[in-house]
């Protein structure tokens, strides 16, 4: 794996004896020697860290927050004007038909917008807000490294390194010194547990990894766990669950679209594609993200096509995201639906190894949400 | 017992193979979560794909090592296929054929072949 990239934890994940896999570019450990239902039990139940420094951080920067709030609002339909400070929000760029280029989170820090986006599309994101931002500077920071603590006990964990931890909320965000280090450091993350998503600089990265792991309740976590919690979570993996060939309506994200955005609103429109969303959000689309159960214990996973009847000839949807649920004690799954059959306890048919299968239209999230809000 | 280089087991009792996969195999898998087995009286092929395995990773498939009529499976695994990572050559066993040719388990490994082959 020599040409992959590695982060800062590198060496502490193999010295951890994960198994390391290639994800967009890095070698990033999949799992450890726990495996993937432990692990993903220890962030349900306790804490576990993840090494997610192969994300894209970005400071977007004007004259001053403003400027930035308002250059970003020309590329993402969602109102970050009217984050306060410390505050963070999720959102998307959207393409000129409407579909999702990547979703993202966007912090007021005062003098700038801190935004963090995936690996996956991080090149293109910044490449894209480099060539149709004016007026302002978009730096990518290379010198940092993100871990995310998550889990019932990251609060206490945390509190034990800088005790104004505990005073963050949902999605605040705060400088916290970890370690002896300034960090960056929002009350998020991807799993649908209450936890923090940590930027630290790259130099302390592995001190403060080893002085977390070092705590009783809190065990590294790999991106197999990473994405069975996500998953329970009803949380949309890009590339896969979203797309530029879904819209934030049929991704049944209208949530992410603040009023002040929308039709009517103070700053209705102006972002790419505001046409197709707008009256999306307004008349609604013809097919929706859902969340499914199939019945019995056998996965279906991405790409397994859906059937409105078990004897039909054509398709009517797909899954996008499928597995096992450790937390749930099943298989769960996410996938598009025609809008008509996107109601809960609809039964639908997967085509697994030939075989008709029965799913049900679930409400999202699967597992529920233990944010502090 | 018999091994083959797919990492399964094959344990004669008496005129029945009892199959299933090494531990080497759990491990490489990872957590099983679905195991999908044959019905028993089925009549198999050497090489057919006789049971499907869930991991929390993938989808895996198991063929038959030998051709036979399956005279029993392990019910067990359907409310609990995590037998199969925690006693993967006792507990966690797939089926139990009936062999119509026993000279095809010849030409399988023996245990120190086996442990040489992963090793």
């Amino acid at each position: 794996m020599s040409e992959l990239l590695r982060t800062a934890l590198y060496d502490l994940h193999v010295e951890l004896g994960a198994k390391m896999v290639p994800f967009a570019g890095y070698a990033m450990p999949v799992q450890y020697p726990m495996g993937v239902m432990q692990e993903h039990t220890q962030a349900r139940t306790k804490a576990g860290l993840f090494d997610v420094s192969h994300m894209g951080q970005v400071i977007v920067k004007g004259d001053n927050f403003e400027t930035a709030a308002l250059a970003l609002e020309a590329l993402i339909p969602v109102n970050i004007l009217g984050l306060e400070v410390d505050r963070q929000r999720y959102g998307f760029f959207t393409n000129d038909a409407g579909g999702i280029m990547d979703d993202l989170m966007l912090a007021n820090r005062g003098d700038h917008v801190f935004v963090v986006v995936n690996a996956v599309c991080k090149a293109a994101d910044i490449a894209h807000m480099q060539s149709n931002l004016t007026g302002v500077t978009v730096t990518e920071i290379t010198d940092r490294s993100l871990l995310a603590l998550q889990g019932p006990a990251a609060e206490s964990v945390l509190a034990t390194l800088d005790p104004k931890a505990a005073d963050m909320r949902f999605m605040d965000v705060a400088t916290l010194t970890l370690a002896g280090v300034e960090c960056w450091v929002s009350r998020s993350g991807y799993t649908g547990e209450d936890g923090y998503e940590i930027s630290v600089p790259s130099a302390q990265a592995s001190a403060l990894a080893k002085q977390l792991l070092a705590h009783d309740d809190v065990a590294p976590i790999g991106l197999g766990a990473r994405d069975s919690l996500r998953l329970e979570a009803g949380l949309c993996l890009y590339g896969h669950d979203i797309d530029t060939d879904t819209t934030p309506t049929t991704a049944a994200l209208n949530w992410a679209i603040q009023r002040v955005r929308r039709t009517d609103g103070d700053r209705a429109g102006g972002f790419p594609g505001a046409d197709v969303i707008l009256a999306e959000l307004a008349n609604g689309a013809d097919v929706k993200r859902v969340g499914l159960r199939p019945e019995g214990r056998a996965p279906m996973r991405e790409g397994v096509l859906l059937f409105a009847n078990a004897d039909d000839a054509d398709p009517i949807g797909k899954i996008t995201s499928g597995g096992f649920g450790p937390t749930v004690g099943g298989p769960v799954a996410m996938g598009y639906l025609p809008t008509a059959l996107a109601t809960n306890d609809t039964t639908v048919y997967g085509e697994l190894r030939g075989k008709r299968l029965p799913l049900t239209v679930t409400q999202l999230p699967f597992t529920p949400a233990n944010f502090k809000r | 017992m018999k091994f083959t280089k797919e990492h399964e087991w094959l344990r004669t009792e008496g005129d029945v193979v009892v199959v299933g996969i090494t531990e080497h195999a759990t491990t490489q898998l990872g957590d099983i979560v679905f195991v999908e087995l044959p019905e028993t009286g089925t009549t198999v092929a050497k090489d057919d794909e006789v049971v499907v395995i869930e991991s929390v990773k993938a989808a895996s498939d198991i063929m038959a090592p030998i051709d036979g009529e399956i005279i029993a499976v392990n019910e067990a695994l359907g409310d609990n296929p995590g037998l199969v990572n925690e006693d993967a050559v006792g507990a966690g066993w797939f089926f139990k054929i009936k062999p119509s040719a026993p000279s095809q388990m010849d030409s399988y490994m023996d245990e120190a072949a086996y442990t040489s082959l992963i090793s």
